[in-house]
Formats: C-alpha cells, sequence, structure tokens
C-alpha cells in the first residue's frame, strides 16, 4: 500500500517539475532576451535606418528591417487571405456531402502545414528563377505566403465549422444560394478571420528560412516591390555573427524589439479566440 | 431574370473557389515536381544511393556526399525527441488529469506562447544560454575540451521549440478520453497514477505516437535555430558534445554561392527535396492516426 502511495507521489512530482521547466522555458528565453537586449536598446534602434559604419558599431538602427518585415508579413497575410478565404468556404459549403474529398483536401492543408519554411524558401527561390524575379520584396511575399496559406486555411476552416447548422440550413432554406450562405456566414466569423490574420501575420514576421533566398537585404526601405528588403529575423541574425561587441548587442535589442512585437500578437491573437470561443452560439 | 444572375454568381463563384483550392492543394504537388525537377543533373551525376551514403563534401570537385549532414539531423533530432517526448507527456498528463481548473487556466496559454516565439529568437537565446551552459558547466565533466556549439546545444533548443508542439495535441487527445474508463478504474481500487499507467496512457498510445512524429518531422525541418546553435562542422558527429551540420542548415548557409559552382544549386535542391520527403511522409502518417484516434474516440 505505501509503495503505490509513494509510487504516485514520486510520479506526481515528476509530472510537477515537467511542467515547471516546459513553462518555465518560456521565462528563461523571454527574460535572457529582455535583460540582454535593454541596455542596447534606444530610440535610434526603431526610428534610423542604418547609418554608414553601422556594421562597425557606428550610429543608425534597423527600422529598415521593421518596415521590411512588416511590408512582407503584411503583403503575405493579405494574399494569402485572397486565397484561402475561398478555399475556407468551399471545403465547408460547396463538398459539404463528400465528407472523403473534403477530409483529403483538409490532410493536404496539415501536410503542407508541416513542410518545413526552408522547403518554402527554396521553392520559392525556384517560382522566382523561372519568372527571372530577382531577391526582393516581392520573391518575399511570394515565399511567405505560401508559407501562411496552410496557416490561415487551417484556422479559417475550424472557425467556419463551429458556426452552427441551423444558421446555414436556415439562410438556404430561406432560398439563398450558397454563397449567399457563405456571405451570411463570413459575417458571423469575422472575429474569427481577425485571429487568422494575427496569427499569420505573427508567423510571417517571425521566419527567417522562408525569406532567407528570396527578399535579399538592404540598408534602405524598399520603395518598390522589385527592390530587396530586409526582415528583422535576418538583421538578427546577421548581426549577432558580427565580431563588433556593438554590433552584437544590436541583434539583442532587434531580438528584444521582434520580441516584443511577436508578444504583442499572439497574446491579442489567444485572447480573440478565447472571446471567440465564449460568443459561440 | 434575377434569379438567373443568382444562379449565375453562385456557379461562377463556386468554380472560382474550386480553382483556388485545387490550385493551393496541388502545391503538395508541384513544390515535390519542382524540387526534384532542378535535383536531375545531380541525381544523374551520382545517383540517389551514392548521394546518400558518400560523406565527401566538396563541391568544387563535383563530390556532393550527404552522409555527414543525415546524421547531423538525425542526432539533433533524436536528442531534441529523447529530451522533450517525456517532459510534454508528462506535462500534459499532469494538466489534464492533475492539475487544478485555475491552474490549467494559467499555465497553458504560456504553453501557448512558447510557440509563438520566432525560430530565430530560440537562436539567439541559444547562443546566449545554452551554448555557454554547455561549454562551461556541462561538457567539462565529459570530455576536454568543446565550443558549446555541439548537436547537444542544437537538440536542447529544438527540444523546447518542440514542446508547445507535443503538449497541445497530447492534452487534446487526453481530454477525448472517456471519464467512464477512468471512473471504472479509479473504482476498483487504483490509484491515479495507476489508472494514468494502465489505462489512459494505453488509449492514448496512438496519440502519443503521432504527436512524436509530428515532433520529429518539425525537429527535422527547422533551420536557423539549429545553425545558429550546432556549429556547423560538416563531419559525423560522434559525441553529443560534437558539432554537427543538419541539412536545412547546409541549405540555409550555402545558398549565397549556390548559383557559382556548377552543380551546387542542384545538390542544395536535392537536400531540400530530401528533406520535403521525409517531411511529407511523416505528416501523413501521423495525421492518419490523429484522424482515426479522433473517430474512434468521439464516436
Amino acid at each position: 500500500m505505501i509503495k503505490r502511495k509513494l509510487e504516485e507521489l514520486f510520479f506526481k512530482t515528476l509530472m510537477i517539475l515537467a511542467t515547471i521547466v516546459v513553462t518555465g522555458s518560456f521565462f528563461l528565453i523571454v527574460g535572457t532576451i529582455f535583460s540582454k537586449g535593454i541596455p542596447y536598446m534606444n530610440l535610434d534602434m526603431i526610428t534610423k535606418t542604418p547609418g554608414g559604419g553601422f556594421y562597425i558599431g557606428k550610429e543608425g538602427g534597423v527600422l529598415n528591417a521593421i518596415i521590411g518585415s512588416l511590408y512582407i508579413a503584411g503583403g503575405a497575410t493579405v494574399l494569402g487571405l485572397m486565397i484561402s478565404i475561398p478555399v475556407a468556404i468551399y471545403i465547408n459549403m460547396y463538398i459539404d456531402g463528400k465528407r472523403f474529398t473534403s477530409n483529403i483536401i483538409r490532410l493536404a492543408f496539415d501536410v503542407l502545414f508541416g513542410i518545413p519554411s526552408i522547403v518554402y524558401g527554396a521553392f520559392g527561390f525556384l517560382i522566382m528563377v523561372y519568372f527571372g524575379i530577382r531577391a526582393s520584396l516581392l520573391g518575399g511575399i511570394i515565399a511567405v505566403t505560401l508559407l501562411v496559406i496552410p496557416i490561415l486555411v487551417r484556422t479559417l476552416d475550424e472557425v467556419i465549422r463551429t458556426v452552427p447548422r441551423e444558421l446555414r440550413d436556415a439562410t438556404l432554406s430561406l432560398g439563398a444560394t450558397r454563397w449567399e450562405m457563405a456571405k451570411v456566414v463570413l459575417r458571423q466569423i469575422r472575429p474569427g478571420i481577425f485571429t487568422a490574420i494575427l496569427l499569420s501575420f505573427g508567423r510571417g514576421i517571425g521566419d527567417v528560412a522562408s525569406v532567407l533566398f528570396t527578399a535579399g537585404f538592404s540598408d534602405n526601405i524598399p520603395t518598390s516591390l522589385h527592390e530587396p528588403a530586409a526582415t528583422l529575423p535576418l538583421a538578427i541574425f546577421f548581426q549577432l555573427g558580427s565580431p563588433v561587441e556593438e554590433v552584437q548587442g544590436r541583434a539583442y535589442a532587434s531580438a528584444l524589439i521582434l520580441t516584443i512585437v511577436v508578444l504583442i500578437i499572439t497574446v491579442l491573437s489567444q485572447l480573440l479566440i478565447k472571446k471567440f470561443s465564449k460568443h459561440k452560439i | 431574370m434575377i434569379q438567373r444572375i443568382r444562379f449565375l454568381k453562385d456557379k461562377i463563384i463556386s468554380k472560382l473557389m474550386l480553382v483556388f483550392t485545387l490550385a493551393s492543394v496541388s502545391l503538395v504537388f508541384v513544390i515535390g515536381i519542382g524540387l526534384y525537377y532542378r535535383s536531375i543533373p545531380v541525381l544523374h551525376k551520382l545517383s540517389w544511393f551514392g548521394l546518400l551514403t558518400n560523406s565527401d563534401w566538396k563541391p568544387m570537385k563535383g563530390l556532393f556526399g550527404f552522409y555527414p549532414f543525415i546524421m547531423g539531423t538525425l542526432w539533433v533530432t533524436a536528442i531534441s525527441i529523447i529530451i522533450a517526448l517525456p517532459l510534454s507527456v508528462l506535462t500534459s498528463l499532469y494538466l489534464v488529469e492533475y492539475a487544478h481548473t485555475k491552474i490549467k487556466r494559467v499555465l497553458i496559454p504560456f504553453v501557448n506562447l512558447l510557440s509563438g516565439i520566432p525560430p530565430v529568437i530560440y537562436g539567439v537565446w541559444g547562443v546566449l544560454f545554452i551554448v555557454p551552459l554547455i561549454q562551461n558547466h556541462i561538457a567539462p565533466h565529459f570530455v576536454d575540451f568543446s565550443t558549446g556549439y555541439s548537436v547537444l546545444a542544437g537538440g536542447i533548443v529544438l527540444a523546447i521549440m518542440i514542446f508547445p508542439l507535443i503538449v497541445s495535441i497530447l492534452t487534446e487527445v487526453l481530454t477525448t478520453i472517456p471519464q467512464e474508463l477512468k471512473d471504472a478504474s479509479l473504482a476498483v481500487g487504483a490509484t491515479k497514477w495507476e489508472t494514468i499507467k494502465k489505462v489512459i496512457i494505453r488509449k492514448a498510445s496512438p496519440g502519443i505516437i503521432a504527436a512524436t512524429v509530428l515532433a520529429v518531422s518539425r525537429a527535422f525541418g527547422e533551420t536557423i535555430a539549429v545553425l545558429m546553435v550546432c556549429g556547423n562542422n560538416a563531419v559525423v558527429p560522434h559525441s553529443v558534445f560534437d558539432p554537427g551540420y543538419p541539412l536545412p542548415a547546409l541549405i540555409a548557409n550555402n545558398y549565397g554561392e549556390m548559383m557559382s559552382i556548377p552543380l551546387y544549386d542542384s545538390a542544395l535542391m536535392f537536400a531540400a527535396l530530401l528533406l520535403f520527403i521525409i517531411i511529407l511522409l511523416f505528416n501523413i502518417i501521423s495525421r492518419v492516426i490523429l484522424a482515426r484516434l479522433e473517430r474512434k474516440l468521439t464516436t
């Protein structure tokens, strides 16, 4: 009897310890980034582009990379939405009866979701070579769009499935076409669309491997789609590789900026998901 | 007339949506075919077998042996799974079976936040925290010298990156296990742990396998975080303190020069193809297991 109780106690302690390690690693990571980044943080970092001797430790900031990342993540999210909203509607409302077909399509998006960003980067590069596009803002947006489409479709699909069947049936019974029903459903899931946007934006802004081949790097803020664009994660990566201490410090500060942006996005999307599941009819 | 326009509109939109759906689904095949097409030159010169088993990596001489990179990937992945799997299983069991709802509500958001952190931040953290830790505190007990940039560092960083993935799948699987099963076990006098050991784990084992397979495929493809802490030395690692050079890191590190050396770009695309095939298979396997499990437990 005592042995069984001891065993129970032992494993319960083990589980609590494991939980502390898993959740604690979040604090460890964010804590390290904050403590290393804050000393190097200043207003110049987010308001200036790299100056003359930036890469040997002189003045300047990473505004070029911040703007570049926003452009790429924003552009990819918009493009991605334009593709994934129709797809999500199609899976749920047009091939509703055929479960096998819709399950195969869902499987395909699950698989696409699992494909690593480096493969999307390499494939994006192939597309660019094929069409003769150089490393540019456009190339980066194409690669990241491919990356976020599965995220968007999966999220939207899940959200649409929470819309009650009765609502759809009621619309149809009034004589609406499927497209008119889709418009009603789209109105219902507006907060869900917003969640999908945040998730996709968060993923797009933080990813390196997909933009490495495709977006290039530049010290200037891109003014057209065909100019190369810097991205924040790539700026962090390059600066960290520098032997100059001052530049490495900037990598920490840039990492701090990226962490804060991504944390805000993640928290917002979590809150939205919670709110959405609460107001579900 | 209005009726007609409405039906026509529905039809046109439906066809458009079909095109979008087919186009994005066919991406799976297009990526595979595109990468294969670009790897043909190197496959032509050196066979599949040769590319996979040769350990000479000398692009200037036209020698492309992927063996060290495959081993690097396997080492890093294996270490990460060995660390992450037990910790994640225990965590999910605690969250689902023991934790009070209030504690759950506090802890689960942090697991989600962990999954939102970008890979490059994990990399920076690995360089700042894990690498010095290994160099100064762990490695000296086992080997004479290590820079800290090692497959172990890569494995630890990856393990933390795949925590949220395994935990989120497992908590979902565990919550779908019927309460009656647990009650039956508890009613005949089993302790909670005995119930977990003999009933829950057994019921959830397909889920655990599926989550592991998914985690393996995630670990396989992770690029930048691993690249930053792994040392990137193209030799087969012999201990956890040796540096390694995983496949994704190889692709990422050499994209700049790949156009200037013949066959180099083809070889790198072959590396991407290799990753794609392995990850595709692993993903399909785990998704099929999960879908079947869901059907079994919910009906």
